[in-house]
């Protein structure tokens, strides 16, 4: 678990407060999971991935991690469509570790309100959420 | 098997002191959280017995059930080896600890990981878990497991699985959005897959059948695969895998089954040992437990718990499954069957049983049985009877012999074309006198009548 002068909170994404980040590209927002949750979660050992075309619901999971000791719900900060997903995860799944903004990105979704962007935290309203948090297990 | 422990009951001191401890005032508080209309509010009504009268009350029963059964339908009359109940009674293994801590459970862990792999070798697949609680139950976390990897709203499956076994799917299923569509038997006695829609994420197929008929399950992964649904492939007799070709071999993608042929006793149709095997593909999808082989940080081969971060006890509502503790002794038990047996041995053993099954079957086919269908089978077939039997199925049974099952007494054998049909079986453990004594006594009673 990093502390939080090692996390890696980019200024040029959206946040939900169950740390899932967002980049805006054009209409589509392409989610992953971020830096505080990937170091939490420790090893990631297999994503469970939606399929194209399936459809999503802000705030709501559409898919899972699971790390060696847990299994965690990952959900869309926006509604929309999903038009493209990361199989790349499947064969290897701890890119989410090694690269949470890049390479470990998960879905990329067609979104039908872009304006959902605006409930979500900029990088210093995350950090100081982060700091209300108890630390995690 | 030995009984050294002895039921002993609280004290009110004890009961007290309990309390005490974990700070509830009465019984009746800690009980609290469960509502009043599911617990009872009578005493029990049971007669106090001695330990000494309990026991022949037992015996007596004991002795009632000794007759002959030539009925198989989902608990086969296996011979037990001695060495089994002998070594399956240590207290080694008699414990009632569940392995979660490997660094105190190896044994128990690398006993259930030998269960696994001799599991997925004997049914030719990659991955068993830890054992279910019996066929049935296995089964319908098989088609609920279908259904988790397929996503599809309906599940196929043949008529002729065990009714009991069908009973427990329906009842999984009945709660879900998710349909069975059940399939009918050809006259041939094997299952016919017209019917099957598009829609299904899997076929459920049972051979040997319910009848006892070996069915085609090249053409059951041809009919389940070209609608791109899974084939699963139950089972009741586990020890038809040592004569006939492994499901896995012929396009299963999923097996589950009983496995109490494997050195456990009838108990009174107590209980079983549920087999459940795929594909690698499915193993987050798989329910239940899992131990793996790894290395400690010594380097030392040891087991541990794999994938449970899926299980009930660490995700509870969005578990894969809610089903949690095994059947882990009777695991054991069939693990210990399998390994003293082995390959050659397993294939000796369900050799004999279709011998005698043939014997049997020519035997009654000369007192005017009349076979219903003229297809393979393992141990077990379907027979109609000659006219006026009923009478003289109870005077056989008066004589000591169970002299087949009557199929009419399932609801899903309540068609004209199975009147006076019987289901008979025989294993290794009907020896050719008790055979020949059984068809004496047969031929007898036809005679007197």
């Amino acid at each position: 678990m990093k502390s939080f002068e090692e996390l890696d909170i980019r200024d040029d994404l959206f946040y939900a407060q169950t740390h899932e980040w967002v980049k805006k590209t054009g209409g589509n927002a392409r989610i992953g999971v971020d830096d505080y949750a990937q170091s939490s979660l420790g090893d990631v050992v297999y994503v469970e991935l939606p399929s194209m075309g399936t459809a999503v619901t802000a705030g709501a999971s559409f898919g899972s991690l699971e790390s060696t000791k847990a299994v965690s719900d990952v959900n869309s900060p926006v509604t929309g469509k999903i038009v493209a997903v990361n199989e790349a995860l499947s064969d290897n799944p701890d890119l989410v570790n090694t690269s949470p903004y890049e390479d470990g990105w998960i879905i990329e979704v067609e979104m039908a309100d872009s304006k959902e962007l605006d409930a979500l935290m900029k990088s210093d309203a995350y950090l100081a959420f982060l700091k209300t948090l108890d630390p995690v297990d | 098997m030995t009984s050294a422990m002895r039921y002993l009951s609280h004290t009110p001191d004890d009961i007290r002191e309990m309390l005490e401890v974990i700070g509830v005032k009465s019984i009746e508080k800690l009980f609290d959280s469960i509502p009043l209309d599911v617990r009872r509010d009578s005493e029990i009504d049971i007669e106090p017995r001695s330990e000494w009268r309990l026991s022949r009350e037992f015996e007596e029963m004991a002795g009632a059930s000794n007759l002959v059964a030539f009925v198989g339908a989902g608990s086969y009359a296996h011979y037990v080896p001695a060495h089994i109940p002998y070594l399956a009674s240590r207290s080694e293994f008699l414990t009632a600890y569940t392995p979660y801590q490997p660094e105190i459970s190896q044994g128990t862990l690398q006993a259930i990981f030998e269960f696994q792999t001799m599991t997925a070798s004997l049914l030719g697949m990659e991955i068993a878990n830890a054992s279910m609680y019996d066929g049935a139950s296995s089964l319908a976390e098989a088609a609920l497991m279908a259904i988790r990897v397929k996503k599809k709203p309906k599940i196929a499956v043949s008529r002729l699985n065990h009714p009991h076994y069908l009973q427990a799917l329906r009842t999984y299923l009945r709660p879900t959005a998710f349909e069975v569509v059940e399939l009918e038997a050809r006259v041939d006695g094997t299952t016919d897959y017209a019917a099957m829609p598009d829609d299904v994420s899997a076929l459920v197929v049972q051979s040997p059948n319910f009848l006892g008929v070996i069915e085609d399950l090249k053409a059951a992964a041809e009919a389940a695969h070209s609608k791109s649904a899974l084939l699963v492939v139950s089972f009741a007799e586990a020890m038809s895998w040592g004569l006939l070709k492994n499901p896995g071999s012929q396009g299963a993608d999923i097996v589950s089954g009983e496995g109490k042929s494997f050195g456990i006793p009838h108990s009174f149709g107590g209980p079983g040992v549920g087999m459940l095997a795929c594909k690698k593909d499915f193993v987050r999808a798989i329910p239940g437990r899992l131990v793996g082989e790894t290395v400690d940080k010594n380097g030392e081969r040891a087991f541990v718990l794999t994938l449970s971060a899926r299980e009930q006890h660490i995700r509870r509502e969005k578990a894969v499954s809610n089903i949690c503790s095994n059947s882990g002794h009777n695991a054991l038990i069939a693990a210990m069957y399998m390994s003293t047996a082995g390959r050659e041995g397993l294939r000796e053993i369900a050799q004999l049983n279709h011998d005698k099954a043939v014997y049997l079957k020519t035997g009654l086919e000369k007192v005017g049985f009349k076979p219903l269908f003229d297809v393979p089978f393992f141990n077990e077939f379907a027979m109609t009877a000659p006219a006026g039997f009923e009478k003289r199925h109870e005077a056989l049974l008066e004589r000591g012999f169970f002299a087949g099952l009557k199929l009419d007494l399932f609801p899903e054998y309540q068609d004209p074309r199975y009147k006076d049909a019987y289901l008979f079986c025989a294993t290794e453990a009907h020896t050719r006198d008790i055979l020949d004594a059984f068809f004496a006594t047969f031929t007898i009673l036809k005679e007197v009548a």
